[in-house]
């Protein structure tokens, strides 16, 4: 197999930067944690695309260090942060309302299983691995715009993008865009329609790590992977 | 004007096997100073309502370690490894709630209501055993009130009536827990002869009893 040509920093930065050109100015998004927390990396400084965080915070900013560190304003990871101007802070039924509510333009987030039907597994592998699901259910029922920015296999080359998820779904039927190093897939009504791959990855390759039926559209274009 | 009182005596009344919420995200916003009293006085077999488990070396997270937790009803226990360690082992019993689904149902508890239809986990796990209701063509899952014993909550300023507000990102779970427990206890950064009226997040209703924490803020 090819799996050895992309390095894992490359993996990500290519994941990451596809995925940040998902956003328009003005648009609210939130990003789950890992890998897309890394899509704020590589959205241009003029684009105002303002980042929501789940533990109370509109407007988050880049990570802060030393002495400007404050432990009273961190990110839904427990970072400490900046605020960006305009931002403002709330308490948890107004950030849950922000995400349930449909307020919130687009959520990026990792996932374990992605289906056909567009239901996503990422919260659970029972008797091994129960992290919870924290905002993540909510925010998926509630985002104009579900986003799934993952690598393509898992640990074990196993497919993640599956006929139907077999580990305890997060939603059902939410996702509509499947952003992973070698491939892009839309979700449509009438499934998968893969439309970018990655020039290092022949049709072949895709069909063979994907466990998934998928369409292959008509105005189908390589991934930038530079 | 609301009782102040040290750490220790404001967890006094809370007895084994009580209901106790305790605010924060992770360790911001978390009345530490409280749960270090809890942990002092070593009580036994609470149940615990929170958005998190921290992290095993701090605040929430030391409660679990310590073995003081029975059952947990939590959003999220990813941070702390011994969480999911004694629910494996079946030392805790966990109930995993999606946050928006857990801050309604406390939120429903202090407003006097009898529930929430939340729509998030529809199709999922998290739909087992309770009803559903069609509204106006869309499903949703019927989730009951929740509240506690004692409610355990930070606040960066509290005046004497027991009015609260908040710095930065401390608010999360604080300000619904606040509504929604027989007694609740904050504990401040600073305690201040009063707070503007339109500074005021938490109205100082909810509030029984404060706790001053010193000033410090790097041993949050």
């Amino acid at each position: 197999m090819e799996l050895t040509l992309l390095s894992k920093e490359k993996t990500r930065e290519i994941i990451a930067k596809r995925a940040a050109k998902e956003f328009k100015s003005g648009d609210v998004v939130t990003l789950g944690i890992g890998l897309p927390t890394e899509v704020a990396n590589y959205i241009p400084e003029d684009q105002h695309v303002i980042f929501q965080s789940e533990n109370g915070l509109l407007g988050v900013g880049k990570n802060t260090i030393g002495d400007n560190m404050d432990k009273r304003i961190t990110n839904a990871g427990g970072i400490c942060v900046e605020i960006k101007k305009g931002a403002c802070f709330y308490d948890a039924a107004t950030a849950l309302s922000m995400m349930r509510g449909g307020h919130i333009d687009a959520t990026v987030l990792g996932a374990l299983q992605v289906d056909e039907e567009g239901s996503l597994a990422n919260w659970m592998i029972p008797n091994k691995l129960v992290p919870g699901m924290g905002g993540a259910m909510d925010l998926v029922i509630g985002s104009k715009r579900v986003i799934i920015a993952m690598e393509h296999t898992n640990k074990n080359g196993e497919a993640k993008i599956v006929k139907k998820c077999t580990l305890p779904l997060t939603a059902y039927r939410e996702v509509d865009l499947i952003i992973t190093e070698r491939c892009v897939f839309d979700v449509t009504s009438v499934g998968l329609v893969l439309t970018e791959i990655n020039p290092m990855f022949s049709m072949d390759d895709i069909k063979e790590s994907v466990s998934a039926d998928f369409i292959i559209s008509d105005n189908l274009t390589y991934m930038n992977i530079d | 004007m609301k009782k102040i009182v040290s750490a220790k005596e404001a967890v006094k009344e809370i007895k084994d096997g009580a209901t106790i919420m305790i605010g924060g995200f992770l360790s911001c916003g978390v009345p530490d100073k409280l749960i270090d009293a809890l942990i002092e006085q070593n009580t036994q077999n609470l149940t615990m309502i929170c958005n998190d488990t921290s992290y095993p070396n701090a605040d929430k997270g030391k409660l679990i370690v310590n073995k003081q937790i029975k059952k947990l009803v939590t959003t999220h226990i990813g941070t702390n490894p011994e969480t999911g360690r004694q629910m494996n082992t079946g030392e805790i019993d966990v109930e995993l709630t999606p946050m928006g689904t857990l801050v309604e149902r406390i939120r429903a508890k202090g407003a006097g209501l009898g529930g929430v239809l939340a729509p998030t986990g529809v199709g999922t796990i998290i739909e087992n055993g309770k009803k559903t209701m069609e509204v106006d063509g869309k499903k949703y899952i019927f989730e009951k009130p929740i509240g506690a014993d004692f409610a355990l909550i930070y606040g960066t300023k509290v005046d004497r009536f027991g009015n609260v507000s908040f710095y930065g990102t401390t608010r999360n779970m604080n300000t619904v827990m606040a509504t929604a427990a027989d007694t609740v206890i904050v504990q401040a950064d600073e305690i201040v002869d009063e707070i503007n009226p339109n500074e005021v997040v938490i109205p100082g209703i909810f509030i029984d009893c404060i706790v001053e924490r010193e000033k410090d803020l790097e041993t949050v």
